[in-house]
Formats: C-alpha cells, sequence, structure tokens
C-alpha cells in the first residue's frame, strides 16, 4: 500500500518538475476552491437548515423544558409525547393520504394541462398569440385573493352558456366539492400555473427547430413529434414543475380552503392546529395548560409532520433529475 | 455564413414538408401555416377556455369596481359609475399611497436583483459534482417548501423558534459584516452604494428563502446544457470563466427571463408587502372596495409596466437556437 503511495507521490513530484510547478500550482487551486466551495456550502445550509433543526428540537422537549430559561436548544427531558398528540390532533394517517391523493392528482392534470399550453405558445405561430401570451403573465400577475369572491359567486351558481340550467332547472351549485378545482387545473388557472406555461413554453423554445424538422421529415406527425421528441427532452423542466405544482398543492390553504373545505387535507389541518388544541384542553382532556409556547410547540411539531414527506419526494424525484442529466446529450 | 446558408434553405425543407404530410392534391385551401395555426389553438385551448370561464368574469368584475362608488348593504354589493374618481383619490388624496408605491418599487428592484444574482451563483455551484451534492439540493429545495402556503404565517408568528433562532446569534458574538462595516463607516467610505450592499448581505436568509424556486429552475437548465459543447471549448482552449460566460450564460438565458419575471412577480406578491397589506386594509377594515381595487389595478400597472420594460430589455440579449 505505502509502496503504491509513494510512488505516486514520487511521480507528482518528477511531473511538477516536468510541468514547471504548473500541476503543482493547479492542485493548490483546485484545492483551495474546494475549501472554498465547502465553507460556502456549509453556511448557506446552515442558514436553511437552522430554522428546521429548532423545530427539531423543540418537538421533542417534554413541554417543561419549554418553560425552562435555562434550556436553549438542547432539551434536557426527552419525550415523544407532545409528537403523539399532534399526529392525533391532526388525523395524521388520513389527513396524510387525502393530500396525497389530491396533491398528486392535481398536479398531474395541472402539468399535463401546461405542458400542452405551453408547447403550443412556443412551437406554433398563430394569430393573436402575444396577446395570449399577456394573458398567460396577466394570471401568473393577479392574486388570487383578489378573485376569490367573483370565483365564489361563479361556482355558487355554477353554469356554463346556461347549459346546466336547461338540463336541472336550475344552476348547479358546487361549492364544497373538488369539481371546480379539478375543472380549474384543466384550464391552468390553478395555484401559479401561469409560471409552469411560461417556464415550460422557454423551454420548448430553446430546443432546436432542426430536431422538429428532422422529426417531420422522418414522418411524425404533430402529435407523435411532442411526444417522442419533445416530451423526453424535457424531463428536468417537468420534473421541477410538477415538483413545484406538488409542493404548493400540499402547503396551499386558500384553494384547499375554498373548494375542499369538508376534505381533511394537511395543510387545512395544520392552519387549524391551534384551535384544535384548544378545543381538546378545554374538554379537559389533555395533561398541559393552554398556554403560548404549548400550541406553538405543537405548531412547529405539525409543520414539521407536512413539511417531511415533500423533502422525502423531493429526495425521490431528485433522481429524475439527475437522470436526466446524462440523456439530455443529444442536442444539436 | 452559416445563417444566410439556413436561412436559404429552410423554405425548400418546408415545400417537402407539405408534400410528405399533407398530401399534395389534398387540401388545396389550407397553406402550412393555416394549419399549424389551427393545431396551435388546439395546444393552447385549455388555457383558452380556462381565462375565459375562470379569469375575465373576476378580473372584469374587479376593474368594474375600481371606477365606481362601491355600496353594502344587506343584499349585496351594489355598484354606481363614478369615473376615475378611486384612481385620482390614489395619487392625490391618499397620504400613503404615492410613499408606498415608490418604497415597495425601488425595494422590488433592489431585491429581484439580489435574488437573481444570489440564486445564479448557488446553482452554478449546485450544478458541479462534489460530495454530499444530493444533501445540500435537498437542503436547498427547502425554501420553495418553507416560503409557500401556510406554512410561511406560521413561521413568522412562532416565536418559540424565534427566540431560539435570536439565542443562537447572540451566542456567536462577532459578526462579520457588522466589523467591515464599521471600518468602512469610520474611515468614511461607506455611501449609499455600501448601505444597500450591507443591508442586502444582512438580509441574506430571506434572500436564500425566496431564491428556492429560481436555484431550481436555473438547476434545470443548466442540466439541459450538452455536455459536449464544454468538451469543445476545453479543447479549444477556452478557460472556465469564458466558459460561463460564451456558453453557460447564452444557453440559460430563456429562462434566467422567466426567473427575472417570477422573481419580480414573488416580491410583489410577499404577504408582508406593504402596498398590499394596504390594499387589504381599505377593503377589510374601511368597507372601501372601489378604493381598494382601484389601488390593486394602479399597483399592478406599475408592476406590468415594469415586467414589460425588463423583459423586453433581456429578451434582447436572450438567446434561441430559432
Amino acid at each position: 500500500m505505502s509502496k503504491v503511495k509513494m510512488a505516486k507521490r514520487n511521480d507528482f513530484w518528477q511531473r511538477n518538475r516536468l510541468s514547471d510547478g504548473y500541476l503543482l500550482k493547479k492542485t493548490i487551486l483546485n484545492y483551495a476552491l474546494k475549501i472554498l466551495r465547502f465553507l460556502l456550502m456549509f453556511g448557506l445550509c446552515f442558514l436553511i437548515l437552522q430554522p428546521i433543526l429548532n423545530k427539531i428540537s423543540v418537538s421533542i422537549m417534554a413541554t417543561k423544558d419549554i418553560f425552562d430559561s435555562t434550556i436553549n436548544v438542547v432539551p434536557r427531558n426527552f419525550s415523544t409525547e407532545n409528537i403523539r398528540l399532534a399526529v392525533y390532533l391532526m388525523d395524521y394517517p388520513s389527513a396524510l393520504t387525502n393530500s396525497l391523493l389530491i396533491s398528486l392528482s392535481i398536479s398531474l392534470v395541472q402539468l399535463i394541462s401546461c405542458t400542452l399550453v405551453g408547447y403550443g405558445f412556443a412551437r406554433f405561430n398563430f394569430p393573436f398569440k402575444k396577446f395570449l401570451f399577456a394573458c398567460v403573465i396577466l394570471v401568473i400577475v393577479i392574486p388570487p385573493q383578489t378573485i376569490s369572491t367573483s370565483l365564489y359567486l361563479h361556482f355558487r351558481y355554477f353554469d356554463i352558456f346556461g347549459i346546466v340550467s336547461l338540463i336541472n332547472g336550475d344552476t348547479a351549485n358546487l361549492r364544497g366539492s373538488a369539481i371546480p378545482y379539478y375543472l380549474m387545473s384543466v384550464g391552468c388557472m390553478g395555484l401559479k400555473n401561469g409560471l409552469y406555461i411560461y417556464l415550460i413554453r422557454q423551454f420548448f423554445r430553446g430546443i432546436p427547430k432542426e430536431l422538429e424538422e428532422a422529426a417531420y421529415v422522418d414522418g411524425c406527425g404533430t402529435l407523435s413529434t411532442f411526444f417522442r421528441i419533445m416530451l423526453p427532452d424535457a424531463k428536468p423542466i417537468l420534473t421541477s414543475c410538477f415538483l413545484f405544482s406538488f409542493v404548493w398543492q400540499w402547503t396551499d390553504n386558500f384553494y384547499s380552503g375554498m373548494f375542499l373545505g369538508k376534505t381533511k387535507l394537511l395543510s387545512t389541518e395544520l392552519e387549524s392546529l391551534a384551535d384544535t388544541l384548544g378545543n381538546y384542553l378545554a374538554d379537559g382532556k389533555g395533561t398541559q395548560q393552554v398556554s403560548v409556547g404549548y400550541v406553538q410547540q405543537i405548531n412547529s411539531i405539525g409543520t414539521l409532520l407536512v413539511v417531511t414527506p415533500l423533502i422525502l419526494l423531493y429526495l425521490i424525484a431528485q433522481r429524475g433529475f439527475v437522470e436526466s442529466l446524462s440523456q439530455t446529450g443529444i442536442k444539436m | 455564413m452559416a445563417k444566410v446558408f439556413k436561412a436559404e434553405k429552410r423554405p425548400k425543407e418546408k415545400k417537402v414538408r407539405t408534400n410528405i404530410i399533407a398530401g399534395p392534391k389534398k387540401d388545396k385551401k389550407k397553406t402550412l401555416a393555416g394549419k399549424k395555426a389551427i393545431q396551435g389553438y388546439l395546444f393552447i385551448l385549455p388555457f383558452i377556455l380556462g381565462f375565459l370561464f375562470f379569469m375575465v368574469k373576476p378580473l372584469f368584475q374587479s376593474f368594474i369596481m375600481s371606477i365606481s362608488e362601491v355600496t353594502v348593504s344587506n343584499e349585496g354589493f351594489s355598484t354606481s359609475l363614478n369615473g376615475f374618481a378611486n384612481y385620482s383619490k390614489a395619487f392625490t388624496i391618499d397620504p400613503q399611497f404615492n410613499q408606498i408605491l415608490a418604497d415597495e418599487s425601488w425595494k422590488m428592484v433592489i431585491n429581484s436583483l439580489a435574488t437573481i444574482v444570489f440564486s445564479m451563483f448557488v446553482a452554478l455551484l449546485l450544478n458541479q459534482k462534489f460530495k454530499g451534492r444530493a444533501f445540500v439540493r435537498a437542503v436547498f429545495f427547502l425554501p420553495v417548501i418553507l416560503s409557500s402556503g401556510v406554512i410561511v404565517g406560521l413561521d413568522s408568528n412562532n416565536s418559540l423558534v424565534q427566540g431560539m433562532a435570536n439565542a443562537i446569534e447572540s451566542s456567536s458574538s462577532a459578526s462579520v459584516t457588522s466589523v467591515i462595516e464599521n471600518i468602512l463607516s469610520t474611515t468614511k467610505m461607506a455611501g449609499g452604494f455600501l448601505e444597500t450592499i450591507f443591508d442586502i448581505v444582512n438580509k441574506v436568509y430571506d434572500i436564500a428563502i425566496a431564491s428556492g424556486i429560481q436555484i431550481i429552475i436555473f438547476l434545470s437548465a443548466l442540466q439541459t446544457i450538452p455536455k459536449s459543447m464544454y468538451e469543445a471549448a476545453e479543447i479549444e482552449g477556452c478557460t472556465k470563466w469564458e466558459m460561463l460566460w460564451k456558453i453557460t450564460m447564452p444557453m440559460i438565458s430563456s429562462m434566467f427571463l422567466v426567473n427575472w419575471i417570477y422573481t419580480i412577480i414573488d416580491f410583489f406578491m410577499k404577504s408582508d408587502n406593504q402596498m398590499l397589506t394596504k390594499i387589504k386594509q381599505e377593503m377589510v377594515v374601511s368597507m372601501d372596495y372601489g378604493f381598494s381595487s382601484a389601488m390593486a389595478w394602479i399597483y399592478f400597472g406599475v408592476v406590468m409596466v415594469f415586467i414589460g420594460i425588463s423583459s423586453l430589455l433581456i429578451s434582447r440579449v436572450v438567446y434561441y437556437y430559432e
């Protein structure tokens, strides 16, 4: 072993001498850069992780540790009692499955329609294209809160050109069901859908025209060009769009509260966790008194419970990123 | 030379294509361009329908509100048009509006620039190969989660965790930026520009949290650049620095545009934005729907103009394959 190392070292100095000291300089520079990068990464990661770490330490504390001013970060008495309580209060298993189902289906629907629209904007020329694209920007810019009252009325008395009232004799009340939300997702009007359209359009615009033309010459129609040539290339951008839409759906309380009020979701459960805790304690079931610290402890546990599945998802989806890296060498 | 050659060649190819796909005699009336236009409309049909059904009406209502006097009674709204009185009220009567508008616009510019530069830098770092890259990438995905939906509100209200963060901060006494700032200010070098820089450095957590999405967008753009380009450049004797400006920048410039626009919009819709707070306050507390939607429309207008100008400027340098 050591012989090999020695040989390597000798070899290094020999090569260094041959290159007039250039090799040594370059190796030192490389290591310096590596160390600098490590320091930077460490600092930035710590910056982002610190609040999460604080939450973790809060969540494994026994409640009496919170009120102890001599304890800063590391708990003296460990306890998982509060975590169990939070899981019970949020109705975690059923809320988790509901959230998974809703987020997965909604983000898939949004991804599909946004991909189609983005591709249409990127690859075709048609009249009023600029005007329609300005509408996309408008959709990104307008905060959903400003149109919420109007949307509420829209779905309370839902009708398409009077067709529904022709059949039923009355307008349909779609409030409280998930249908309007799916409809909106199909129409690219969900949460931040304009951004996905824009992203996907920019990506498709970057693909060389020759690729498309080659496909046409080889006998591909518009659709098969789209599915067989364009989509495989767009994997990284589609992965990130899917991730965004999944995460935003997962933590969204605005649309969920408006359309899916009855379904138990993680986001809405987390939002009302403080009230649930208050009711639970008021019924005399808990072992603790109501206090700000206690509520906030339960809240941070709830936040962790909501965030953890997303991190797991990212770790899985990240593979898509890395894999596509090796696949997309075919351009030009 | 190559470009001229391509331009000459393209029409020929198109002719060939029409012959193969559409057949020479089947439908003479439809040109290829017309066909493509119809296909294009089919692709963006979901958006058009969605926009018509779910966006036009609310937008129209909000605009009507902004140019009318809205009175709220038990039975609902009633509106009576009063021209642009609400708009002139915002600009000339309301004492805060102009001030807040100018402040927010300036903050928007500074913060967006800082966010873009930061996220670009981090994305370039994360795209390199090093040990623990998967972990670091996962960490940089956290801001996307933490800056979304219900979590933002809960986090900023949580004094327990904040107190803990303060305890940690105060236990590490030396702050590099404050030392540098002291030195510079005692030597009277710190002008307005430096102060802005220090301001940004001190807010690095906010910027890191705000740039989660941008980092991922940049990363996915970086990953679509073929490796062969860098290899070719290296053989030709390019340095890393030259590669950054000659290959990386042009190749991700289209995503740069998206990121820039998204950053502006994200800042403009932030929940701690003074302008939005004011609009909400007028709407909820004073029940002055007309005035608040007029302010919202002015704010939209400013942001749209801002986006329009900057995207015009940026799209001049954006590189597409076309």
